[in-house]
């Protein structure tokens, strides 16, 4: 049984600011949800939170394998990963990048050479499996580090704005492959995105996130065609400010 | 002028001739700094790692500290080692003044807080990102450790070309706890020191070539290994 998560009372206060105020909610499992809203509006402290990156000042991260309760620890931990907005790609060759992941957990050399090249096919980079990480343009760099949280088959995964200043190019094979993982149905995507088009084709829920609150939260299509709340109206056609 | 040039001739002459007194005394160079900075390196690199790495109380002070070293004055350090190892000092009956092991431990001394302030600044210089998409993949602490040091491999490695550069060029503490006795303790520094003191300036001279050279090559791999370790993104 793959892994759920929810939170419960979730809060964050950052110098005094509630940049998350009191969030419940629980993702569902195996859909991809994206999670919109306004700069500063809390997703990316969210998505930290939930990935056990930054503990929260109150509420708790619940997780359940089946029905049962799982602790938030290590082995939680290891389910899961997640693609930064930023390149995080370690100096070393974009192959050892994507075996990383692998090596923490243990897993034999001669395996983690074959998963990762089929992680990097995934995202089509194969071809630069030997070039050091550090040398590749944005757009290479993001489909690395997606093919490196591929690797470890993650049952959760974590995308803060993967494709945001991104080519054409990287935008659609990153898109690709998240929607391969969709349509396998076994892992539960968070995505934090701007770019509505790649949330409506990609995403099962939005989830849309206003001064550190849930405003509403409903099926892709229906909350980006027909929002219920005025303020993701605003939102959506540009009239709400951060 | 004219005396210069002549020194500098016959500085190039001893050089090509393979003098056993000048390459003795390179040879021992190489030797001294080498070693000291071996042992530098194996207590500077865990320290600066330790400091950037664990949280304890007096962390800031103790990298304060640490900088506040990086500038020693030699001729002090020399000064506290003679007096530990004279006769009368609490290792004076080790009998290691003037030596070579004397002149390995005021090196050492010396090149100690380069290397283990730039290995410090290099791993606190992390992308925290980096550090970030580390955990994200399930590190455990020391797992975390141990990547965050590997991806500071190469500022870790310019701290220790550093410390070696500092030991090399290094001549008040090795002429104190040294002697600069000939053909036992008399280094590149204090040979120049000495040599031009007496007017001989073909020895000192030739031997400043090869510090020159010995320095140019530090340079050379510290450029080298600073730049692997700032790839452009």
């Amino acid at each position: 049984m793959t892994l759920s998560l929810s939170a419960a009372g979730l809060t964050k206060i950052y110098d005094g600011r509630a940049v998350l105020d009191g969030l419940d909610f629980a993702f569902q499992r195996g859909k991809v949800h994206a999670v919109i809203g306004p700069n500063g509006s809390g997703k990316s402290t969210l998505l930290r939170l939930l990935s056990l990156l930054d503990p929260p000042t109150r509420g708790t991260v619940l997780f359940l394998d089946g029905e049962e309760p799982a602790p938030a620890d290590i082995s939680v931990r290891r389910r899961m990963a997640f693609v930064f907005q930023r390149p995080s790609l370690f100096n070393t060759t974009v192959l050892k990048n994507v075996e990383a992941g692998l090596a923490i957990r243990g897993r034999p050399k001669r395996e983690r050479n074959d998963v990762a090249l089929d992680a990097l096919r995934r995202v089509e980079m194969e071809k630069m499996a030997d070039r050091n990480g550090r040398t590749l343009s944005g757009g290479e760099s993001q489909r690395v580090a997606l093919a490196r949280a591929l690797a470890v088959e993650p049952e959760i995964l974590f995308l803060d704005e993967p494709t945001a200043n991104l080519d054409p190019h990287s935008v659609r094979i990153i898109g690709k492959a998240i929607e391969k993982l969709r349509d396998g149905g076994r892992t539960t995507i968070l995505l934090v995105t701007h770019n509505m088009f790649l949330a409506q084709r990609l995403a099962d829920r939005v989830v849309f996130l206003f001064e550190g609150r849930i405003v509403e939260e409903g099926e892709a299509a229906a909350v980006i065609e027909r929002p219920r709340d005025e303020r993701t109206w605003r939102f959506l056609t540009g009239e709400l400010a951060g | 002028m004219q005396e210069m040039t002549s020194s500098l001739v016959r500085a190039f002459e001893l050089l090509l001739s393979l003098d056993p007194v000048l390459y003795g005394i390179i040879f021992l160079s190489l030797q001294v700094s080498g070693l000291a900075v071996i042992a530098a390196a194996a207590l500077g690199v865990p320290a600066g790692a330790g400091l950037a790495l664990v949280r304890f109380p007096g962390r800031e002070a103790a990298v304060s500290l640490l900088n506040t070293f990086m500038g020693l004055p030699p001729v002090v350090v020399g000064l506290v080692v003679y007096l530990i190892l004279s006769r009368s000092g609490p290792m004076g009956f080790l009998g290691l003044l003037y030596s070579p092991t004397a002149m390995v431990a005021a090196q050492t001394i010396l090149a100690f807080p380069i290397v283990a302030a730039l290995t410090h600044a290099g791993i606190a210089s992390v992308d925290p990102i980096v550090k970030d998409a580390i955990r994200s993949l399930g590190a455990t602490t020391s797992q975390a450790a141990r990547l965050v040091v590997i991806e500071a491999r190469y500022a870790i490695l310019a701290a220790v070309i550093a410390g070696y550069g500092r030991a090399a060029a290094e001549v008040g503490a090795v002429l104190m706890v040294g002697g600069n006795v000939e053909g036992y303790t008399r280094v590149m520094t204090t040979a120049i020191a000495l040599e031009t003191s007496r007017g001989d300036f073909e020895l000192a001279l030739a031997l400043g070539i090869v510090l020159l050279f010995l320095s140019l090559v530090v340079n050379l791999a510290l450029r080298a290994v600073q730049k692997r370790g700032a790839l452009v993104r």
